[in-house]
């Protein structure tokens, strides 16, 4: 028989304790000593690699580890080793410090107000390159504004993406963006959102129409961990798994969303990497500043993909060690020492080490290659700087406002093209 | 000719595009095995395979999302969302991505996707069934908006938006799908067989967007209608007796401003009704654009019959529907005034 509610026993006379809401807390404060005791090491070498065909739940239990192949030595150890040529190692090490000589020039220049705005990805690089390189040529990115190394990587001129920044007279997207969202489709690059999270499941439709057609191309797509919050990632991941989309879905934790550390996305209680398990999706857990590691991860999905086994999610364990963007200060929530102390060093130098320990670098050639490739980038901005800046223009003609709006101009715009008179 | 409903109209236009273009595909929630909960769809998936027409998850966002990417690969996606009620977590997709694709990249990058989805009140769908949600989407700019009030209309304007190189946002009348529907809740349904558009060629034809139509020509004052209301003010103007002008838009954006201003510069007097609520409905800019284009050449101020500004209320349907008699009591304003 049911009992009546006023026998039963009152909540509050109970020994339960009162309820406490839990709020993530934040990192060190800047002053503090930087604190990165809940980034557990992994030894390079020990993680397993599954064959590219096992099913989903096989790599489930690599959501909680990090695969690593350059050790503190800058040794390649393990079953992960991608086992590159020498060539093809300078190539991408070359393409990371070219992106680095980039942002470093390009931030120089928001500065001196040639531009209003720019982002570098300092201490990421390997995320954007080494993919790249794992990726065929034609398989379609659809990027965050922290990937320009995919377009670096890819040979795309570094001139036609300092005219985007400065919105010039040769900016392909004729002064309508923002700097840095860049967009070439020649390069297999898909128009960077300002939406955070927009082009996550963006890439698993155009998967989907690359299955559709039997095509042999696959997408690939990046997030920030920040952004994971957002229903366009778990769309993502739904319609990737209902339809097995030939997709690559890349979160990068950089552990930092401006100012909001990764435990705020939800990083406290899980890693990035099982949000794939209760989508049957694979998952790789990799660390982001190893361009080895990173590479191998990336083949590996990308493999998989192409085979028909469905999508991978990859998360990449790495650091922002710039600002968010010239529009942010670090310093003002988080130590400024703190970029110094990430565990996982830094991408570039890792990737040197291990040139130079197999005897195929050395620090002078190192020496040499940053000093021409600052040159290289003081060269294509100069020219890019003749074809104008944001402050000093010259720009697109105010016309070209009204158009592709639309493919045809209508009425309406016309119209409106004729009221501000040009 | 055959008669056909505006299901099957709608039907017919999205198997001759399947049967005409490879890159056609079909989405959406019970579209494909089922027909639709319409069954707008139906047989389609039988007819053209299940690739090509599909069942999604329940995530319109989700949706719209694919068929950006799809648009951008080169196909050209066509979406259900069961009712537009249900579309706003697709906004962010359609408004950010979709719609501003072309322009931000120079170009190089456009979502020619259709979205359709069932709209307006009539059958009891209570406030999440019955909404009419064209305004949010005609003030966006890079979208197209398409209301069609008839089958023969309904299968031509289709057509155009799935050809179309530009997004389009395709409004189906729910309370027309099979039946002209004149306001009168009372009355018994009308089938659409003896109406003349229901006369619908089993091919291709295509009826330009951005093309109004005068449905009953008028001398006294000017109607602005599109969807169920063309019906609702053809039945107003009949039972008041007056000699109204009545077009139907068709198409809300890209809009036929010559044929409105041509239309009130003849009559000198203009109403427009529609049933979504009021405040910022298409109607506010319909006023503003015959106030721009007319000043001159108006008699009397322009007259709004619109859904109120609440929620669609379930019991209370045909008290907030504008009905023949108030779009009636509309036009004797505009007489007056």
């Amino acid at each position: 028989m049911e009992k009546a509610i006023d026998q039963l026993p009152d909540a509050t006379e109970a020994a339960a304790p009162r309820l406490a809401l839990h709020i993530p807390p934040h990192h060190p404060a800047p002053g503090e000593r930087p604190d990165f005791g809940y980034v557990r090491r992994y030894a390079a070498g020990v993680t397993e690699r599954p064959s590219t065909d096992v099913p989903a739940q096989a790599t489930h239990e690599l959501a909680y580890h990090l695969i690593r192949v350059l050790d503190d030595d800058g040794a390649a150890v393990g079953a992960w080793d991608p086992k590159l040529d020498p060539e093809t190692l300078r190539r991408g090490l070359r393409a990371m410090m070219l992106t680095r000589a980039y942002d470093d020039r390009m931030m120089r220049a928001q500065r001196q107000g040639k531009t209003s705005f720019y982002m570098k990805c300092t201490g990421e690089e390997a995320v954007a390159v080494a993919q790249a390189f794992a990726l065929a040529p034609d398989d379609m990115a659809f990027p965050t504004y922290r990937q320009q190394g995919i377009l670096i990587a890819r040979g795309w001129p570094l001139l036609d993406m300092m005219c985007q920044c400065y919105s010039n007279a040769h900016d392909r997207l004729k002064g309508r963006q923002l700097p840095v969202l860049y967009s070439a489709r020649e390069a297999a690059f898909f128009s960077i959102a300002g939406n955070l999270g927009n082009q996550f499941p963006q890439a698993v439709g155009w998967a989907m129409a690359s299955a559709y057609k039997g095509d042999h191309r696959i997408a690939v797509s990046w997030i920030g961990e920040g952004s994971t919050a957002e229903p366009d990632f778990h769309h993502a991941l739904t319609f990737a798994s209902v339809y097995r989309a030939p997709v690559v879905l890349n979160i990068v934790n950089n552990q930092w969303a401006i100012s909001s550390p990764q435990e705020v996305a939800g990083g406290e209680e899980a890693t990035f990497a099982a949000r794939a398990i209760g989508f049957g999706l694979a998952c790789l857990r990799v660390d982001g500043n190893d361009f080895l590691a990173v590479y191998a991860a990336t083949r590996w999905a990308a493999e998989r993909a192409r085979a028909n086994h469905g999508a991978t999610l990859i998360e990449l364990f790495t650091y922002r060690a710039g600002p968010h963007s010239t529009s942010d200060d670090p310093n003002r929530y988080r130590p400024e020492e703190e970029g110094k102390e990430w565990p996982l060093g830094d991408p570039v130098e890792r990737l040197s080490r291990h040139l130079i320990r197999a005897g195929e670098w050395s620090a002078e050639r190192q020496a040499q290659l940053t000093s021409s490739l600052a040159d290289e980038v003081r060269d294509a901005a100069r020219e890019a700087e003749t074809y104008g800046t944001l402050d000093e223009g010259p720009h697109f003609s105010a016309k070209t406002m009204f158009e592709d709006v639309f493919k045809e101009v209508p009425w309406h715009l016309r119209r409106q093209r004729q009221e501000l008179g040009v | 000719m055959p008669a056909m409903t505006m299901v099957q109209a709608l039907n017919s236009a999205m198997d001759v595009m399947l049967g005409r273009d490879p890159d056609v595909v079909i989405f959406g929630e019970d579209v494909g095995f089922y027909g639709g909960v319409f069954r707008v769809t139906d047989g389609l998936q039988k007819k053209h395979g299940e690739s090509r027409v599909f069942d999604t998850p329940i995530a319109e966002g989700g949706m719209l999302a694919v068929a950006v990417g799809m648009g951008a690969y080169g196909l050209r996606p066509i979406v259900e969302v069961q009712f537009a009620d249900y579309i706003y977590p697709a906004t962010d997709q359609l408004i950010s991505a979709a719609a501003r694709l072309r322009y931000r990249s120079g170009g190089e990058f456009w979502a020619p996707l259709t979205v359709r989805a069932p709209c307006g009140g009539g059958i009891f769908g209570g406030q999440t069934h019955s909404q009419s949600v064209e305004a949010i989407f005609t003030h966006v700019c890079g979208l197209k908006t398409v209301v069609p009030s008839n089958p023969y209309d309904a299968k031509g304007l289709l057509i155009s938006a799935i050809e179309d190189d530009d997004p389009v946002v395709f409004f189906e009348p729910k309370r027309l799908y099979n039946g002209p529907f004149d306001g009168h809740p009372e009355r018994p349904s009308v089938p659409w067989t003896n109406h003349p558009q229901s006369e619908v060629p089993e091919g291709h034809y295509t009826v330009p967007l951005g093309k109004a139509a005068t449905v009953r020509e008028g001398r006294a004052v000017t109607v602005l209608v599109y969807g169920t209301m063309v019906h609702v003010a053809l039945a107003a103007a009949e039972e008041a007796g007056i000699d109204a002008e009545i077009i139907d838009l068709r198409t809300l954006l890209p809009l036929d401003i010559e044929a409105i201003v041509a239309s009130v510069r003849k009559t000198g007097r203009c109403v427009i009704a529609h049933e979504a609520t009021r405040t910022c409905g298409f109607g506010a800019e319909l006023t503003a654009l015959v106030q721009e284009h007319c000043f001159y050449h108006l008699e009397a101020p322009i007259v709004r019959v619109a859904g109120w500004d609440t929620p669609y209320p379930h019991a209370l349907e045909w008290a907030y529907f504008p009905g023949p008699a108030r779009v009636a009591d509309g036009l004797r304003r505009a007489l007056e005034g």
